[in-house]
């Protein structure tokens, strides 16, 4: 395994827009809330960042393809822009980019930046992805719900779960995550709902029902990566710094062989492996503060906290009815509220989980500050769990 | 002045579309089965730009009628027309946004007759407030149809008000009357005529004669006292043939507009009447009727004002602002009456996304760039920060700067014979306006003479592309050579 990038990237400004049905605003001032937050906390001008990277996934009513999109509304002239596309890992990619750039020497000052505008569409729910010439021919439509509801079935069979037990424990992380977002002025869904309505939501892709899924909205996240170097040299102190970043995706093994089981999602195990070796973390139950994870769905939720080798293998139900993922249990679970709270707009999540990672790690996330965490990781996931690709980041606080 | 009406003409305007096609090549055309089509086929009739239509013809007049003068005080705007692209969707709050009026006028789509022009107008005189008056019409013609080569294109728009008043009504007739010279069913494509020499006899000599007399009474006019007199009709001769009949002076027929233009359905009398207006000297009387179920008939007389009134352009250059037409096919196309092969990229669809035109309003319709407050740089697009490599000053600073009516030049060029275009080619460059904005803009109306770089521009409301799926045709500014031929 290569050295890795553990400390070499520090980060010194983020920014996230309010998420939800932004009708009031399109791509380019999205971009633009979430970019003015982050150079105000970076204490830099704009023409100190020498290389960008710009995250959008659906360009079919949406944004627009290339990197120009990003460089028209943020007016960065000149400088290398980059447009990453990876589904709904978009997020953490872009942040993997700049950490990279920074870390190679190759950039001082790098921006990630992600954004989406969906509620252009003229609709609810995700517009159709155009899968390949020659898919389109064979692959049957099935929405991404039910791409992730067939986990719950995988998992439910391998560990001998009754389907009220799922059913039960998925509705606790829904439960869980809306009694957090509840507090949380940037996300789109501030209600609370009781585990009843949870349960008896109309079915969306059994056994996923409406509160199992998370919605469709607009956001945009970024954030402005330096060397600790330079950091230190601005004046600041404590900061966060990335301990590792990782990606992992399917070749299709999951899809086309036996080598899977359909009870778990390879790409995030591999994906953790590596990232636990790269931040040195031998225990995560022990040594993770906080996590956020892509809680699409429930089920998804669910399984990852196995994937990411928390909870044993067959042990998330327990875990998650015990409270160990909420708010005031062992490694508070989507603190702010989650994928089910802010909504998707697809290549800003993976930023604004890491976001408040960030905000917590800097004991800056007001109500929602947990006590004193010192390492948070994120976990984004994109495609469908048999077709994936998984990001791994964990993040420290540096004194 | 009548005091039942509040309001007088305080400006007048048109519009007719460059594009003229022979009538002679229409006739040609369809000689082998409607060879008596030779009789109406002299001059040339005016047809729109596949990127023109009521709503676009109805700003290019009314922007002609404002010049100028200021547009805040206008309260309401009434739109009338047969031939809107919209059952349900207002074609007059389209004309209001390309006007860059406040968003607190009041709107209103009038239609249904080839009387609504002058109904409306007589609608709007008894109304208080500045107001805006347009008609606008592109009449349809089936192909081999005397329509067909008679029919023009064309817009005509008034601002009503109480100061200066170039012309005030005097009195005002109207009947009603289930007399059917023609009709088109709501979903039908072409109107059904029944014979000419009916309408003629008993109801433009006998129905609509005696609606004029009724008005002439009461404004205490005797006919041949009458130095204008307009009557738009399809039908040749029937304005000469009343003004026969009531013993008012032959001369005092107004031009048709037939030599250049055409019939232009509802729009046609009040085409005529700021035709007329442009020429017409104080205290002249006018009188101005309109026929279809019933009439209507309007007197008027002017001021001493009038002299005083210049349109932007007006009715008469834009008669003479013509480009020569042979293609007759090209006209059919324009108008969907035929189905050509326009290959693959022709597939490409452009759904709109009605929440981000909604945002964008202001700039779409209005054209509405942004003045930097920081370096005074205008710009369009107007995005969140100034383009200006120095300054990047947020658009909060930006003040709204219209271009619609600013002085532009071609910087530069090209005609696209790849994209797909309902008039190829697609001539696209960028358009460099002397205030220093500059943006890439489709040119249309191109003649012959084509482009180079310095060509004199000036702007256009024009359709820029049509969702053909869903009906929707999208409206932005376009640039027009100066020059048309």
């Amino acid at each position: 395994m290569p050295t890795g990038i553990k400390d070499k990237v520090a980060i010194i400004g983020m920014g996230c827009s309010r998420f939800g049905e932004r009708w009031d605003i399109g791509p380019s001032e999205l971009m633009a809330e979430a970019f003015e937050e982050a150079l105000k906390d970076a204490k830099i001008e704009r023409k100190q960042l020498d290389a960008a990277w710009f995250g959008s996934c659906s360009d079919t009513i949406s944004v627009g393809n290339s990197a120009i999109p990003a460089s028209l509304a943020l007016r960065l002239d000149g400088i290398p822009v980059t447009h990453i596309e990876n589904m709904c890992a978009t997020g953490s990619e872009v942040l993997r980019a700049a950490a990279y750039a920074v870390a190679s020497g190759a950039s001082d000052f790098a921006l990630a930046i992600g954004a989406e505008k969906l509620k252009d569409t003229g609709y609810g729910g995700l517009p159709p992805v155009y899968k390949g010439t020659f898919n389109d021919l064979w692959l049957p439509h099935a929405s991404t719900p039910a791409g992730f509801a067939q986990l719950a079935s995988g998992y439910s069979k391998k560990h001998g779960i009754v389907k009220q037990d799922l059913k039960q424990a998925m509705a606790h992380v829904s439960w869980k995550s809306h009694e957090n977002g509840a507090i949380n002025p940037k996300a789109h869904l501030r209600k609370r709902v009781t585990m009843d309505q949870i349960i008896n939501a109309p079915m969306i892709a059994e056994p996923l029902g409406l509160f199992d899924c998370c919605g469709v909205s607009d956001g945009a996240a970024a954030a402005i990566v330096t060397t600790p170097e330079i950091a230190r040299s601005m004046g600041f102190t404590d900061f966060v710094t990335i301990k590792a970043v990782q990606l992992a995706i399917s070749s299709g093994v999951e899809a086309s062989t036996t080598l899977w089981d359909g009870s778990h999602v390879r790409s995030t195990r591999l994906a953790a492996n590596r990232a636990y070796e790269e931040a040195g973390i031998t225990n995560p139950r022990r040594q993770l503060d906080l996590i956020e994870v892509h809680d699409c769905f429930s089920v998804t939720e669910l399984v990852t906290m196995e994937d990411l080798a928390i909870s044993k293998d067959g042990g998330a139900v327990k875990d998650i009815l015990d409270g160990f993922y909420d708010a005031d249990g062992t490694i508070p679970c989507q603190i702010d509220g989650g994928l089910k709270c802010f909504g998707h707009p697809i290549a800003a999540s993976g930023l604004r989980m890491a976001y408040e990672v960030y905000n917590q790690l800097l004991g800056r996330a007001g109500e929602r500050q947990l006590d004193t965490p010192s390492v948070g990781l994120t976990h984004n996931l994109g495609g469908v769990p048999y077709q994936c690709i998984a990001a791994i980041t964990v993040f420290g606080l540096h004194h | 002045m009548d005091p039942k009406y509040f309001l007088g003409i305080t400006g007048f305007g048109g519009y007719v579309p460059r594009l003229r096609m022979q009538r002679s090549c229409i006739a040609a055309a369809h000689k082998w089965m409607a060879p008596s089509l030779r009789g109406l086929a002299k001059g040339q009739r005016a047809f729109c730009n596949w990127d023109e239509d009521p709503i676009t013809m109805a700003v290019e007049a009314a922007r002609d009628a404002l010049g100028n003068r200021p547009r805040d005080c206008i309260q309401s705007l009434t739109l009338a027309s047969t031939t809107l692209p919209f059952a349900d969707l207002q074609s007059s709050a389209f004309v209001a946004a390309g006007l860059n009026l406040n968003d607190t006028v009041r709107t209103l789509d009038i239609g249904y007759s080839q009387r609504a022009s002058t109904s409306g107008l007589i609608g709007a005189f008894q109304q208080q407030g500045d107001s805006l008056f347009i008609v606008s019409e592109q009449p349809p013609g089936k192909p081999a149809s005397a329509q067909e080569i008679s029919n023009g294109a064309g817009a005509a728009a008034f601002t009503l008000g109480t100061d200066n008043i170039l012309a005030e009504i005097i009195s005002v007739s109207s009947k009603t009357a289930l007399f059917t010279d023609h009709f088109r069913a709501a979903d039908a494509d072409y109107d059904y005529h029944w014979e000419e020499r009916w309408v003629r006899d008993e109801g433009y000599l006998k129905l609509l004669s005696s609606t004029i007399k009724s008005a002439l009474t009461k404004a205490n006019i005797d006919p041949g006292a009458v130095d204008h007199f307009i009557l738009a009709s399809p039908l040749r001769g029937s304005a000469a043939a009343v003004i026969r009949n009531l013993g008012i002076k032959q001369e005092a027929e107004a031009n048709p507009l037939t030599e250049n233009c055409g019939y232009t359905g509802t729009a046609h009398g009040l085409l005529m009447l700021a035709h007329t207006l442009e020429i017409a000297s104080a205290n002249k009387i006018i009188v101005i009727a309109s026929f279809g179920q019933g009439g209507d008939v309007l007197v008027l007389r002017t001021t001493t004002a009038i002299t005083s009134f210049k349109p932007r352009r007006g009715v008469n250059a834009a008669l003479v602002d013509a480009q020569h037409h042979e293609d007759y096919l090209r006209m059919l196309s324009y108008r969907g009456n035929i189905d050509l092969e326009w290959g693959m990229r022709a597939e490409k669809q452009v759904k709109t996304a009605f929440t981000e035109q909604y945002r964008s309003s202001d700039q779409l319709s209005a054209f509405t760039a942004g003045k930097c407050g920081t370096c005074s740089t205008i710009q369009f697009p107007q995005l969140p920060y100034c383009v200006n490599p120095s300054c990047h000053s947020p658009r909060a600073n930006f003040s709204p700067y219209p271009l619609f009516d600013e002085p532009a030049s071609v910087l530069t060029y090209t005609a696209d014979a790849l994209s797909y275009h309902p008039a190829p080619p697609l001539y696209v460059g960028f358009v460099q306006f002397e205030n220093g904005a500059r943006l890439l803009m489709e040119m249309t109306d191109v003649g012959s003479s084509g482009l180079e770089v310095g060509t004199p521009l000036r702007m256009a409301f024009r359709i820029k592309d049509t969702d053909t799926t869903r009906g929707y045709p999208r409206y932005f500014w376009k640039a027009v050579p100066i020059n048309g031929n």
